[in-house]
């Protein structure tokens, strides 16, 4: 079997190879990373038969346009409404299809999202930081960024029984404009009507965004009590509030610590959704209690397991064991 | 210190745990201990502890357990007795101090009141400690710069600082992993990696481990560069 291989003809920013992330090494300064949509990850992945957290490449709004230089090899495409073209035929994200040598494939936004996962049926070669093929980007360490010129090998390749099918976009692969946090930890730093107004109003995604975070307009959420706060650690999920009273969501290349307080955390069942909205999307947030909190993850989780599980065998109907 | 431990939520899946309001010895102390027997014992659908200067942040497996179930937990974990913690393993970190890699040293001298030769042997009497990591992948806080030198960040950050510079701001000092900009003052470049190409080990430091500075010229910083 002959290795896939394409070009990057061009790429947009924050295009980067991600898989399940690098989670335990927060105490070394060092975020999980990892796709921002991880539903669109596992999905894309099992839709060719690869393991959930399997290496694909990350495809920002500013879009991927690669040529196939050799070989042959399927491929999926999930997350976000995203276009894609791949030789003469048109289709959307949400999509297993087949790609060969003199082929093109562009990838580019479509109707909705921010970030789709192109999974190839095989291994991406790509080099490994601390045991992860995941970009951390603000350092480029690991898998990496893809800039035009580069070459990106596919090993073992498979291809799909069928030229083109199609993956099921559930309700919970769309983005949320409500989204639910637990308040704090840092939440003693805000009046109540500061805190009322974070919860009662809704908020605009700005276009100052990237892998480790994103802006948001809206209310003036400024500390009520001067801000003399030692460096505490940061989750993904943290609505980190500056003290200009500009509220900021971190996302999966966050920096470990931060000295500014978080009023709330959204919840991690919640992030994925939040992830998909785009700049200048509107979105408010709802308090949820910690046991509520808990719930919600069990249950969106058993969701989660039920939908993976049937791409997962389609996955395996179309390109075998 | 009255009401502490407290314990907050974080979203589903974390609880901080904090020790005080201010930062000293005696409450990071207290992270460090709480962050040993979590490392020695753990708990079912603990996944990771994340040290900071006065707090730590448990992450749990949500799916496994809950917030209630790892404040009990953690109680007991601390209801035991005080063991008296390992000593941190001490580091000695090399710098040069050469004009051109310390391109903030005369003016931290001149803030500082004293000759350039001053505020490089008051660097070098510090006994460091690792506080927690943050900011950046082995950005590692240590705290212990000695009164004399101690001032607040520059107003504006200087972008594209070379990886190994050695920069200080308040009673903290950090070796750069990376290029990157920063607010703190640089006043030197070591050729020691904190952020290492070994598997087994990619962090020099751990938390809690004591750091001291020796002095190096540039031809030896060159050869071990």
């Amino acid at each position: 079997m002959t290795d896939a291989v394409f070009t990057v003809v061009r790429a947009g920013p924050h295009v980067t190879y991600q898989n399940g992330g690098r989670p335990g090494m927060l105490r070394f300064g060092v975020p999980a990373s990892g796709a921002m949509d991880r539903l669109a990850l596992a999905a894309a992945n099992l839709a060719v038969g690869n393991p959930a957290g399997a290496t694909v490449i990350e495809i920002s709004a500013g879009g991927l346009v690669l040529d196939c230089v050799a070989g042959e090899v399927g491929f999926a495409v999930a997350g976000g409404g995203f276009a894609v073209t791949s030789g003469k035929e048109q289709f959307g994200s949400w999509s297993v299809a087949r790609i060969a040598a003199g082929m093109r494939l562009t990838i580019r936004p479509g109707p909705w999202g921010s970030w789709t996962c192109l999974a190839f049926a095989g291994t991406v070669d790509a080099p490994t930081w601390l045991g992860s093929k995941s970009t951390h980007g603000p350092s480029g360490l690991g898998g990496g960024k893809l800039t035009t010129g580069a070459k990106v090998r596919v090993t073992g390749t498979r291809v799909p029984s069928e030229s083109l099918s199609t993956i099921p976009c559930p309700v919970f692969a769309r983005p949320r404009h409500e989204v639910r946090v637990v308040l704090g930890p840092q939440e003693r730093f805000f009046d109540e009507e500061t805190i009322h107004a974070f919860l009662g109003q809704a908020f605009v995604l700005t276009d100052s965004y990237d892998r480790m975070g994103v802006r948001l307009a809206g209310p003036s959420l400024k500390p009520a009590a001067v801000l003399d706060m030692p460096s505490e650690p940061i989750l993904r999920g943290s609505v980190q509030v500056a003290g200009d009273g500009v509220a900021s969501v971190l996302m999966a290349d966050h920096g470990t610590t931060g000295g500014y307080p978080k009023i709330a955390t959204i919840l991690d069942e919640d992030l994925d959704g939040f992830a998909r909205l785009r700049s200048r999307n509107r979105v408010g947030f709802r308090a949820v209690t910690p046991e509520e909190a808990i719930s919600i993850r069990r249950s969106g989780d058993a969701a989660r397991r039920a939908y993976l599980a049937g791409v997962a065998a389609r996955g395996i109907a179309l390109f075998g064991q | 210190m009255h009401g502490f431990p407290r314990f907050r939520p974080v979203a589903e899946q974390g609880v901080l745990i904090e020790f005080g309001d201010h930062i000293s010895d005696a409450v990071h102390e207290r992270v460090l201990f709480l962050d040993s027997i979590l490392a020695a014992q753990g708990f079912d659908g603990f996944r990771e502890a994340v040290p900071a200067y006065v707090n730590l942040l448990v992450i749990f497996d949500p799916l496994i357990t809950d917030h209630a179930r790892v404040e009990r937990r953690v109680r007991a974990m601390l209801s035991g007795p005080v063991q008296a913690r390992a000593e941190g393993t001490i580091h000695v970190v090399d710098v040069c101090y050469d004009a051109g890699l310390a391109p903030d040293l005369p003016e931290v001298a001149r803030l500082t009141a004293l000759s350039e030769e001053a505020v490089i042997a008051a660097h070098l009497s510090g006994e460091y400690r690792v506080f927690h990591y943050g900011f950046a992948p082995g950005y590692a806080y240590l705290a212990g710069v000695p009164e004399a030198i101690r001032l607040p960040r520059k107003t504006t950050a200087v972008r594209g600082v070379a990886a190994g510079s050695v920069i200080i701001a308040a009673a903290q000092c950090i070796i750069s992993t990376l290029t990157m900009p920063t607010g703190w003052w640089i006043i030197g470049r070591s050729p020691t990696l904190i952020l290492r190409d070994d598997p087994a080990r990619p962090f020099l430091f751990d938390v809690g481990d004591r750091v001291r500075f020796r002095r190096i010229g540039r031809a030896e910083l060159e050869a071990g560069q």
